[in-house]
């Protein structure tokens, strides 16, 4: 696993507010968050707002979840504060499934108290007093540094009874998680916290009704948690006013592929795609052609040049066929096989679909398998319109947000490079030069010198021609192992 | 109660709020296609994982399908059940389950009962798209002494996992693995036989498909009914006789004793005999057992083990030896009826009839899987000869009957054979629940207050709660009596004793819903609850129509013991109708 660097900052058009902390403070020193004003936030609102008010500062921020669906902040815990119970849990979703993700493990190894005072301030709000981090066990350092903030906010009274002597009593326990994508999602999250099988049940009943054992359960992103303590400093008119219209404050991506700087950013909502692969990203590596942005994570869509320009937020990707997910973003340049892109996600939603509905269950395995019937040249057009009426139906009836968002890549792609789809079928030509049963092995006339190497090479002796002269393959007997282009110091023999 | 307006393919209906749409969509009579969702009202017991997604449907305003099957009405919805959209979705998603599925059908053990097959006949489907290049997922194939699991077949609608886990609190199926190998499974995908399960066989009840199918022994049956050397005696419990007809498709509920007897003595068994014969049998040692305890306890002996257990459901003497252990001394020692009705078989009658008990074959029917378990437990067994050699199920007898090319509806009604075929009605209530302990009650009391019975229905005693509880005055004396179907249920009752909260003096347990006659050998009830209800009031038929119905007013039974056994709880007794039970808990996941 990468060790969870940050973009160099201040790099143009970023702004921290979740990833405020990181890198900057000793996340092992209470004394160091005390010092950028932390726990400052749960004090004033302990002290000074009653949990309809503190709720309202969130509603009119304007916050929405950052673990995914978008779900407004504010909203969510006022239905868990109205639902009345003897016991209420909070809960931080650090399961982080998505790979390539590492922006919760960020924040919590670098700004744990964060979360903390947050999931505390929750804790008032929505009137419950225990509170659980359901984190991956393969997240070892963010684990420890999560058990000293907990043990230190102990000792200086922001967690344990009577919190700042108000009355308030609040306290965090970890649980662990094996590592299951699917386990993110928050009712499989819920099971598995209660001992049972990380899989998804369907809502209603959402957790703020009936979530951990049966109770009010207030489930959040870490990311989420981490922008609340800003925005009761900060006020919530500060916090609407970054973002765009329905889509308040920044959002963290994780910046992968094909771009000059890779790396976590931080970013206002409204931003461009173009802003951050060209301004942030520092533009296509190796200059090379861009050809599409993959958003949202495994199951999100990839999006084009004619998309660049459209301001992110919830809404907009959506529109455009892809989301927001928890913050993945992954460059396309011109060697990228789109068929193979999409083949690639959809192999993730196949090993991490829980199994439960019969959709995505062996929809996600029949969409995989004709991918890899396109891209071994066995394809057929009609196959092409099989991947549209399989994705649009797993889409429609598959239970949870996985499958519900699982075809996405398929979708994007047909819609956005079918003409590589159509290659791929009819001319059974890559062009991208990734589909290797697509392509074949020539000899460039210019380059080759007549060494014989590569017929020496050639175990099924394929390749022709006298020492000297130019030697020539022969494409029926070619079983396109690849020991020729190994073999030539000339760079005479090519795939295309 | 408040209720909700709503629209249904264009049609208006009113329902209470919390119902579903598919259930709403019911009372229109719009009947929207289910596959894993199973409710047995009743019972309480209702599957509902929202797993296959073949019931889904449109609402407007919502961006993807509902399933109706556990999505609730709201005020004002306007669904849709057969758009364009909601067909091709349906139909693809069963395309779908087909592609994973076997496609044997012709030699399935579920092959005409099966709710997968029905399915795809109702919707038509002719092809699976890309079937040549489709990989199934498989698995090992799982055979233990009931029951046999082709998980290649499962469709993980979780109804065995249902009624394992929520019904029995056996815990013995669970989903297992992610993905396109998910299935249900013990855990650690170890065999049946190293799990807890009891085999009581209500999974296989449930199961839609051929994934989850009994052991199958009627090719034994046969043979032994071809062997000139052997003498075979066939014997039926009282639940068979109020389910068998089902298969033939008469209605549930209809009682078909003398047509079963017809039938048996047509395909060739040498003697057609009654396990009620040895239900009677059963009340005079258990009944004797309740009362020995009993007078003992009321002389004040501290170490009398009360309440005593009904010991006849060898699925409840599995759950509780591999659950409760440290209880096993609990329980009567008395066999259960299939047991006593073998062992008798092969001492008096085989010596009545001068023959070597190696020379004769006890089948038993049954409805149930366990007894097929049952019947090779070492105990059972005189020098490796078993007491009963072939257990069958209900549904196995019927497809004997139909390989015979017997008309089972228009067949003459004969009688049982003599001296084993005779019973009393209360032989017959041991198939519903609360019947044993009626039986036993019946017996008990004019034994022990040496009076007549003036009434012999104990009502109180009847019904279909999971738990119940009544008293019966033994003239003046309160006897005490719980009664629990469904292990879940017996759990809660066996909790308290080992608590020590215990008030009863006896208790009967079943293991299946309703009793015997929600056996896992039974004809498949699909779900619908009203068949159990049907059997139920079939058996009690059978009882009021006999004209005897207390067990030790039965005169075979009664010769038996002046001819052989001497009086109940004698050595002999003992040594043929009695048993102990083990510690099985350490057998559990040793491979
Ligand atoms: C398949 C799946 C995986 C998910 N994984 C995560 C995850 O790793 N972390 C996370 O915070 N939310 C994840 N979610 C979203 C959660 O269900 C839930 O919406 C979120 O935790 C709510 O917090 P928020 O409102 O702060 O975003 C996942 C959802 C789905 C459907
Ligand atoms: S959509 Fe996939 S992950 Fe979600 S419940 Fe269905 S099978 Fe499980
Ligand atoms: S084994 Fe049968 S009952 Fe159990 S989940 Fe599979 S198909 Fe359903």
């Amino acid at each position: 696993m990468p060790e969870a660097t940050l973009l160099a900052n201040p790099v143009k058009k970023q702004i921290r507010i979740a990833l405020r902390n990181c890198g900057v403070i000793n996340p092992e020193t209470i004394d160091e968050y005390i010092g950028k004003d932390g726990y400052f936030a749960l004090g004033k609102v302990l002290t000074g707002l009653t949990p309809a008010e503190a709720i309202k500062v969130i509603k009119d921020s304007g916050i929405r979840g950052r673990g995914g669906a978008g779900f407004p902040t504010g909203l969510k815990w006022e239905f868990a504060s109205k639902n009345n119970s003897d016991q209420k849990y909070v809960v931080c979703n650090a399961d982080e499934g998505d790979p390539g993700a590492f922006m919760d493990r960020s924040i919590l190894e670098g700004d744990p108290h964060s979360v903390l005072e947050a999931m505390a301030l929750c804790g008032y709000c929505i009137g419950a007093n225990t509170g659980y981090i359901y984190i991956r066990a393969e997240y070892p350092l963010a684990i420890e540094r999560l058990k000293i903030a907990i043990s230190q906010a102990r000792e200086y009274g922001f967690l344990g009874n009577s919190v700042f002597g108000t009355g308030f009593d609040f306290d965090i326990h970890l649980k662990y998680g094996a590592g299951a994508f699917v386990c993110g999602e928050e009712t499989s999250l819920i099971h598995s916290m209660e001992g049972l099988r990380g899989e998804p049940t369907l809502k209603p009943p959402f957790p703020a009704e009936s979530g951990y054992l049966g109770k009010p359960t207030n489930v959040n992103n870490v990311e989420t948690y981490a922008n609340i303590p800003v925005i009761f400093l900060k006020g919530a008119a500060w916090f609407s006013g970054i973002g765009t219209e329905k889509s308040k404050g920044t959002k963290v991506f994780a910046l992968a592929g094909k771009v000059n700087n890779v790396g976590l950013i931080e970013v206002p909502m409204g931003v461009t795609l173009r802003e951050v692969i060209y301004e942030i990203g520092g533009g296509i590596r190796d200059g090379k052609a861009f050809k599409a942005v993959q958003t949202g994570g495994p199951s999100g869509g990839c999006l084009t040049e004619k998309d660049l320009d459209i301001p992110i937020d919830y809404e907009n990707l959506i529109a455009c066929g892809s989301m927001m997910g928890s913050g993945g973003m992954i460059v396309m340049d011109e060697d990228d096989c789109m068929v193979s892109i999409a083949k690639f996600f959809l192999d993730f939603s196949v090993e991490e679909s829980c199994g439960k509905c019969s959709p995505c269950r062996i929809g996600n395995k029949r969409l995989y398998e004709l991918l890899e019937r396109i891209c071994t040249g066995k394809g057929e057009m009609k196959d092409i319109d099989r991947l549209r009426n399989l994705s649009e139906v797993i889409k429609d009836t598959s239970l949870c947000g996985l499958g519900q968002s699982s075809p996405n890549p398929v979708l994007s792609t047909l819609d956005n490079f079918y003409h590589e789809y159509i290659s791929h079928v009819e001319d059974k030509k890559c062009t991208a030069g990734v589909c290797r049963d697509l392509m074949e092995y020539f000899i460039v006339e210019d380059n080759c010198v007549g060494c014989t190497a590569c017929a020496r090479a050639c175990p099924v002796g394929a390749i022709t021609g006298e020492r000297k002269e130019i030697h020539l393959i022969n494409l029926e007997i070619c079983i396109k192992c690849g020991a020729c282009m190994e073999k030539c110091k000339f760079d005479a023999v090519i795939l295309k | 109660m408040n209720l909700v307006k709503l629209t249904i393919d264009g049609k208006k209906v009113e329902v209470p709020a919390g119902t579903t749409i598919y259930k709403a969509a019911k009372e229109l009579g719009i009947d929207i296609p289910i596959l894993c969702y199973m409710d047995l009202k009743d019972l309480n017991i209702e599957n509902k994982p929202g797993g296959c997604r073949i019931c889904s449907v449109e609402v407007e305003g919502r961006k993807n399908l509902a399933p109706s099957c556990s999505t609730d009405v709201a005020e004002g919805m306007e669904v849709r059940t057969n758009t364009m959209r909601v067909i091709n979705a349906r139909r693809t998603v069963m395309e779908l389950i087909i592609s994973d599925h076997p496609k044997d059908c012709l030699s399935c053990a579920k092959s005409g009962s099966c709710d997968l097959q029905d399915m795809a006949i109702r919707l038509g489907i002719r092809e699976i798209p890309g079937q040549e290049y489709a990989e199934m997922s498989t698995y090992r194939l799982d055979t233990s002494p009931s029951i046999i699991r082709d998980l290649d077949k499962c469709i993980m609608c979780r109804r065995c996992e249902t009624m394992c886990n929520d019904f029995q609190t056996v815990g013995a199926l669970h989903a297992v693995n992610r993905g396109f190998q998910a299935v249900v499974a013990p855990a650690f995908e170890m065999n049946l036989e190293h799990s807890p399960c009891t085999y009581c066989g209500q999974c296989v009840a449930v199961c839609p498909t051929g994934a989850l199918t009994e052991v199958d022994h009627t090719g034994k049956v046969i043979a032994a009914l071809n062997d000139p050397s052997k003498t075979v005696v066939v014997q039926t419990a009282p639940a068979v006789r109020a389910a068998l007809g089902e298969e033939f498709g008469m209605k549930a509920g209809t009682l078909v004793t003398g047509k079963m007897v017809t039938a048996l003595r047509q395909l060739g068994f040498d003697y057609v005999f009654d396990t009620d014969f040895a239900a009677d049998l059963t009340i005079m040692e258990e009944g004797a057992e309740l009362l020995g305890r009993l007078t003992r306890f009321l002389e004040g002996d501290k170490d009398v083990k009360l309440p005593i257990l009904t010991s006849c459901c060898p699925g409840w003497v599995n759950f509780f030896e591999y659950n409760f252990p440290e209880m096993k001394e609990i329980p009567s020692t008395a066999r259960s009826p299939q047991q006593m009705f073998g062992s008798i078989a092969k001492s008096y009658f085989a010596e009545k009839i001068e023959i070597d008990r190696k020379d004769m074959v006890v089948v038993s029917i049954m409805p149930c899987l366990a007894k097929k378990y049952e019947c090779q437990r070492e105990e059972f067994m005189v020098d490796g000869n078993p007491d009963v050699d072939i257990s069958i199920s209900t549904r196995e007898l019927a497809h004997l009957i139909k390989q015979a090319n017997l008309d089972l509806v228009r067949m003459d009604e004969e009688d049982f054979d003599k001296p084993m075929g005779e019973s009393s009605g209360a032989g017959v209530i041991f198939g519903v629940t609360g019947g044993v302990i009626e039986a036993a009650t019946r017996t008990a009391y004019e034994i022990y207050t040496g009076k007549s019975l003036e009434k012999v229905d104990f009502e109180q005693l009847r019904g279909v709660d999971g738990i119940r509880s009544a008293s019966v005055d033994f003239d003046g004396q309160e006897i005490n009596i719980g009664i629990a179907h469904g292990l879940r249920n017996a759990r809660k009752l066996l909790e308290e004793i080992k608590e020590g909260k215990s008030h009863y003096h006896a208790i009967e347990i079943m293991a299946c819903p309703g009793g015997c006659i929600g056996g896992g050998g039974q004809p498949l009830h699909h779900g619908d609850a009203s068949i159990l209800k049907a059997r139920t009031k079939a058996i009690y038929e059978e009882d009021r129509n006999k004209p005897i119905r207390k067990s030790h007013e039965n005169p075979y039974i009664k010769k038996l013991y002046e001819e052989f056994l001497g009086e109940p709880l004698s050595e002999k007794a003992h040594e043929l109708l009695h048993t102990h039970y083990f510690d099985k808990r350490k057998k559990i996941f040793q491979v």
